[in-house]
């Protein structure tokens, strides 16, 4: 009986989504997607014409060709691009085993780090830089006699700032966790670790063959996001006097303004072919149980 | 055989999960409470401690007051904190109005490309702003962009480096980053409800009036009030457009702590950083707790 009425329901749910489907008169939705596509693209076409249509001299590729040449550009992205390895992989080795073992006991220090995670949110980047060049100061003003100023040396070098990646992992801690989470919440990680466990594998194991593969999707967001993060930080490099890649898009921008726009449009480019490729390859068990 | 099976059912888990429940717990989480404590921790401290210092000058004394706060919201500081705060709401109120619509166009979209192709966009565009964002505008819209020159913009009083030019660019980021908050709240309200207010003779406005809108509120609200702290603390942007002419409170910061206006003012600016945290953290007490709370509306 119930189950009949509930099929009734089902069925005059499904009808009225079909009558609804095909109703196509809603002007305002095609309004707003033109609306926000002219805002968003105008721009990004805008900085194309820029960099290929110089007044004075027409149709030139030189801001393009130019790239790879101008001093300055390859070992700043390769400065970059090595930061946000070290950060990656730094912030999932801290993240990951916690918020795991927080799923499997400890649910106690759950919303300690949950609060922790999300305190960089308070500290804008600025405010946060500031702290660290006060930090900084005491190095040649206090320590200049201990051991301790040898690794406030060694983490300024500017062939590879550690600092910066210190400052990098404690920015990225509230788009991990919060990426890490919802990864986690959409599967059980109890019973998969002890169904693993029953099976006869270690912890490690459990972890590493069990839990990993099904946080792929995560994982990837995870990294993704902190890879963005990482090359578009500007803030905290400059305050700071290093070098990467951002930094220098600013610094060649007042010799060479068709060569940095050249250069962002390409990074903007970059970035989203590889998010859409991120997207197609672990989107599908992302969208998958959401069905 | 029964004996075996319970035995082996019941006595391992008495003795050891429990250990390996707690000790794993513990253990996995001290690497990134440390690493807080030590990357996040002593900056935050010694912001915290300089805010409330002076050095004289003469003696090289430190000494503790609140001369440093009391500086920072005065003058030109002051001005630049307020600047910041109207720069902030304006484009987050717009940008949450925006970004209402465009989610909610792209949500009861037919096309599921168009909706994964809106949330990848907005992905990279909420999270890769900065410098690459500052220099798309100011080839767009800037003293000679293209559109300026195309459309003869200067003429008729268009200035990308002023307050409404910073909104603009402002926006490009702001309007993803709450397509992106407001997805997940929009795809929670079901089908069932909008049928259920038809089916009792409510018009849209009213099903939007009386049902969406209530449970949207917590999310809308919290929603905004991220984007307002997204765009008080954004510097990059306003650093790499128009450099200090417009009065924001990153902008004084950076200057200060590269001592560009006055030598000594170090301290001030970690002053004015303590007044931005103050700011952001009442903005997450407000947006956390919303949070939370259209979590719950949804899940349920």
């Amino acid at each position: 009986m119930a189950r009949s009425m509930n099929t009734a329901a089902r069925s005059t749910n499904a009808s009225a989504r079909s009558t609804n489907r095909s109703v196509p008169v809603r002007p305002w939705r095609g309004l707003v997607l033109a609306g926000a596509a002219l805002y968003f693209l105008v721009p990004l076409a805008a900085s194309v014409i820029f960099t290929v249509d110089v007044p004075g001299e027409g149709v030139t590729f030189d801001a393009y060709t130019q790239i790879f040449g101008t001093d300055g550009f390859v070992s700043s992205l390769l400065l970059s691009l090595e930061l946000a390895a070290a950060t990656i992989a730094i912030v999932l080795l801290l993240m990951v085993p916690a918020m795991v073992a927080l799923r499997l006991g400890a649910p106690k220090l759950r919303p300690v780090v949950e609060v922790v995670c999300s305190l960089p949110l308070v500290v804008p980047p600025i405010a946060f830089v500031a702290g660290i060049g006060t930090v900084l100061k005491w190095g040649p003003e206090h320590l200049s006699r201990t051991p301790l100023f040898q690794t406030f040396t060694a983490i300024q070098n500017p062939d590879f700032p550690f600092v910066l990646v210190l400052a990098y992992v404690v920015m990225a801690l509230p788009f991990v966790y919060r990426a890490l989470d919802a990864g986690l919440r959409a599967m059980d990680v109890r019973t998969l670790v002890e169904a693993a466990r029953s099976c006869g594998a270690g912890w490690p194991q459990a972890l590493v063959r069990a839990v990993l593969p099904n946080l792929r999707g995560a994982l990837l967001n995870a990294s993704f996001l902190t890879l963005a993060l990482v090359l578009g930080e500007f803030t905290v490099a400059q305050l700071l006097g290093f070098q990467p890649f951002a930094v220098w898009i600013v610094n060649v921008s007042g010799s060479q303004a068709q060569l940095s726009v050249a250069v962002s449009v390409l990074s903007l480019l970059v970035t989203w072919a590889l998010l859409l490729a991120l997207a197609g390859f672990g989107g599908r068990s992302r969208t998958a149980p959401r069905g | 055989m029964t004996a075996t099976l319970t035995r082996v059912d019941v006595a391992p888990p008495v003795a050891s999960p429990k250990r390996r429940r707690h000790a794993p717990g513990w253990l996995a989480v001290v690497p990134l409470l440390a690493f807080v404590a030590l990357a996040f921790g002593i900056p935050a401290l010694a912001m915290l401690n300089g805010a409330f210092t002076v050095k004289d000058p003469a003696t090289g004394a430190t000494s503790y007051t609140t001369a440093n706060l009391t500086a920072s919201l005065k003058g030109a500081y002051l001005t630049a904190l307020l600047g910041s705060v109207k720069l902030s709401a304006v484009s987050a109120v717009i940008s949450a109005v925006l970004g209402l619509l465009l989610a909610q166009a792209v949500v009861t979209s037919r096309f599921r490309a168009l909706r994964e192709a809106v949330l990848t966009a907005s992905g990279v565009l909420a999270n890769f702003g900065g410098v690459p964002l500052a220099f798309a505008f100011v080839a767009t819209l800037g003293n000679s962009g293209v559109l300026t020159r195309y459309l003869d913009l200067t003429d008729k009083g268009w200035d990308l480096y002023s307050f409404w030019g910073l909104v603009i660019v402002y926006l490009y980021f702001l309007i993803p980053l709450m397509v992106l908050t407001i997805t997940p709240a929009l795809d929670g309200l079901r089908v069932q409800w909008r049928e259920a207010a038809r089916n009792n003779g409510a018009t849209a406005v009213q099903y939007w009036r009386h049902v969406a809108l209530p449970v949207l509120a917590p999310s809308l609200l919290g929603g905004f009030v991220l984007l307002f702290g997204s765009a008080f603390a954004a510097y990059a942007t306003a650093a790499a457009m128009v450099g200090s002419s417009i009065p924001l409170v990153t902008l004084q910061i950076a200057d200060a702590i590269s001592g560009n206006v006055l030598v000594g003012q170090e301290n001030v600016a970690l002053a004015l950083s303590l007044d931005m945290v103050l700011v952001a953290g009442l903005v997450m007490a407000v947006y956390l707790p919303l949070q939370r709370r259209s979590a719950r509306w949804l899940e349920a």
